[in-house]
């Protein structure tokens, strides 16, 4: 396939996925033409390749009309930089500083203010390059980060965090107010960061799957899934047919799950606790039953390289369809009660809008996308099998304010119980796993699947026996991050808790 | 309105019976008097801390609200401040970046700061370890007196351990 001058090779794999090697110029031509025909940014990684003595590599992934286009640029061993792909696709910008973070290539002229490093290890030690010792450990510093200030009469800042008053994972907000509007606010995140893609590194391809699905726990079945898709794809392994079935009843029913969550919690945070404590006995139920299906409530390790490491059981199908049917009347007719109920309307209505252009230009997929507007959904766009022939309906919103993410999940809930439905109706007897295929050292595969949040990509390269190279995943939450740092402005304090658990997005999966 | 009452009726009561504590989690013996167990029995506030966790402890913390575990019944709250905590419940491997404040947190927390650790992330690194970037398990960085294993622990562990750290006398 040769687009704009650049020559795209098919990666191995069910994925619609095109990789070509580009200099400076050819990506960021490249990346404008996405740009101006509708396209995505989707990811960027680096990863050094001076063993091979090729330097570094800098990996851009973005979603096109033909599924998903990889560049990759071959930077120079001493001082590598890139140009900033952030003046093109905004969304850039947290990611080239993690890279650089990391791995110590850099953006020319770009932000260069740390963003996953937080004074706790020292500014040339970079654990990304194949030479540096995962583990040392350094004394922790104390950061000085420079927040963008907002001057002007009665402007004051709010810091929050990074331990949040409620149930929530660590980041820290600044918001620049005047009274009670939000001017402007400023995330701080990285806290969580845990080392997670050098860990990768000497891992074997078959022990990777546990690690990549403890990523972002929420989202265990979309990563355990992306990461064994590249690693299937890495040596062609085929996946029986009833694992693959099964992969996507684990992960509808993920996405029912977290849904169920939220809007119970969007309840609460707009003072109706009834909603709370219906979607959560309701979210209870649905995670005893997958306990009791599968062994565990969110299915973790229940996708494994090759296939799936439990069947459903004998009776289970019965009791699953019993359980859609009952939720499906329960979520009818609390949906009903929040469609009417007129305090809930008010909170929702209007708040902490994405508008649609400001959402493309943002990059952001997802759930949160959907609900501003941008039709992407790679189980229709860039469908895996099964996904392949379940004709999933992509749900979009088009006023991108709370009220629209809270009706992208309902309706979403809708789908995917039809969808676990059909996937049961149509289930293939047969084998649940099938050996892993050995992978040549140096190959590389991608993995591409629509979690609840959003689309998960897993990046995969073999190293020597059956090892890990390197592996990087990416979080939807990446690029949904700097959308809620937009849909807060003009809103009042009060009602950040509402705007931000309905984004509902991962600290963990975007802090590695 | 009517609808809202309704559904509220044929819900019903779902709580079901608090487990028992379980010794086997205790990490350090119990340091507390009986006559101040049986007033933390009655009204405990917990602070939970999120030290690097992957977020999947944080959804079977959450499970504790809901009605089946009400834990709120067991005169159990969760508190915005460690200022008012009498328990710091703190999952995940404890980020480097995330060392400082937990042990700000600690220091915040009237005495007898009670710490329970949550899942395997928390009883031991987890599949995380330690490295450039995870100082480990969290009786690295401070004192811990209940550990709770799991991957993620089952609301019903994470009772066992919250209710471990109060009992024993
Ligand atoms: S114990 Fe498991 S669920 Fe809990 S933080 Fe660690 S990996 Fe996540």
């Amino acid at each position: 396939m040769k687009l704009l001058d650049l020559d795209f090779v098919p990666l191995p794999g069910a994925l619609k996925a095109y990789r070509a090697s580009a200099d400076a110029a050819g990506l960021m031509a490249f990346a404008q033409a996405v740009k101006e025909s509708g396209g995505r940014f989707v990811a960027l990684w680096g990863s050094d390749e001076r063993d091979l003595k090729r330097g570094f590599t800098l990996h851009v992934a973005f979603g096109i009309e033909q599924g998903l286009a990889l560049l990759e640029l071959t930077l120079a061993a001493e001082a590598p930089e890139y140009p900033d792909l952030s003046e093109i696709f905004p969304a850039a910008n947290r990611l080239q500083r993690a890279t650089y973070d990391l791995l110590g290539v850099k953006a020319r002229g770009a932000d260069s203010r740390p963003w996953l490093r937080h004074a706790n290890w020292p500014a040339d030690f970079f654990p990304l390059r194949r030479d540096a010792d995962a583990s040392r450990q350094f004394p922790p510093g104390n950061e000085d980060y420079e927040f963008v200030r907002v001057e002007g009469d009665g402007v004051h800042e709010i810091p929050v965090g990074p331990i949040h008053a409620g149930i929530i994972e660590p980041g820290h907000f600044r918001f620049s107010i005047v009274g009670e509007k939000v001017l402007r606010l400023e995330q701080r995140l990285g806290w969580t960061h845990k080392g997670i893609e050098k860990r990768f590194e000497g891992l074997t391809l078959q022990h990777g799957a546990r690690l990549a699905g403890r990523v972002s726990g929420d989202s265990t079945v979309a990563y355990s899934w992306a990461y064994c898709l590249a690693a299937e794809s890495l040596g062609n392994t085929v996946v029986p047919a009833r694992a693959l079935f099964l992969r996507a009843l684990f992960l509808e029913r993920e996405r029912i799950a977290n849904h169920l969550g939220d809007l119970g919690y969007l309840g609460n945070d707009a003072a109706l606790a009834f909603g709370f404590s219906q979607f959560s006995r309701l979210k209870e139920d649905w995670l005893r039953l997958s306990g009791a299906l599968f062994g565990h409530r969110f299915m973790m390790d229940a996708i494994v390289p090759g296939g799936v490491a439990c069947d459903l059981p004998a009776g289970g199908a019965e009791k699953m369809l019993a359980q859609c049917d009952g939720l499906e009347s329960e979520v009818h007719l609390l949906k009903n009660i929040y469609d009417e109920h007129a305090g809930l309307q008010d909170r929702f209505l209007t708040t902490g809008r994405l508008a649609p252009e400001l959402a493309t230009l943002l990059s952001i997929g997802g759930l949160a996308g959907r609900a501003s507007s941008q039709a992407w959904d790679l189980r229709t766009q860039n469908p895996v099998p099964p996904y392949d022939r379940l004709e999933t309906q992509i749900v979009i919103q088009r006023n991108g304010d709370v009220a629209a993410r809270v009706a992208a999940r309902f309706e979403e809930i809708f789908e995917s119980l039809r969808l676990i439905r059909l996937l049961l109706k149509d289930m293939p007897a047969g084998e649940l796993a099938a050996t892993l295929a050995p992978a040549t050292e140096g190959s590389s595969a991608i993995g591409w699947i629509e979690g609840w949040r959003g689309d998960v990509l897993v990046s995969l390269t073999a190293g020597r026996d059956g090892a890990i190279r390197r592996c990087h995943c990416q979080d939807p939450s990446w690029l949904a991050w700097p959308a809620l740092e937009h849909a807060i402005m003009g809103n009042i304090v009060p009602d950040f808790p509402l705007i931000n658990k309905s984004f509902n997005l991962s600290y963990s999966g975007a802090d590695l | 309105m009517y609808q809202l009452l309704k559904q509220i009726v044929k819900t019903g009561i779902k709580t079901e019976a608090p487990p028992m504590p379980d010794e086997g989690l205790r990490v350090t013996a119990q340091r507390l008097e009986k006559a101040m167990l049986d007033k933390l029995g009655r009204a405990l506030a917990i602070r939970h801390i999120d030290a690097g966790s992957c977020n999947g402890c944080e959804l079977e913390i959450h499970a504790l609200s809901n009605p089946y575990y009400n834990i709120e019944a067991l005169g159990i709250k969760f508190t915005a401040s460690p200022k008012h905590a009498d328990l710091l419940l703190v999952t995940g491997p404890v980020a480097k970046n995330m060392e400082f404040a937990l042990q700000r947190a600690y220091d915040c927390t009237p005495a007898p700061k009670l710490v329970v650790a949550v899942g395997d992330c928390g009883c031991n690194g987890g599949i995380f370890g330690e490295s450039y970037a995870s100082c480990g398990r969290v009786a690295n960085v401070i004192p811990v007196d209940v550990a709770v294993p799991g991957c993620p622990p089952t609301p019903q562990a994470l009772m066992v351990g919250i209710l471990t750290a109060i009992s024993g006398k």
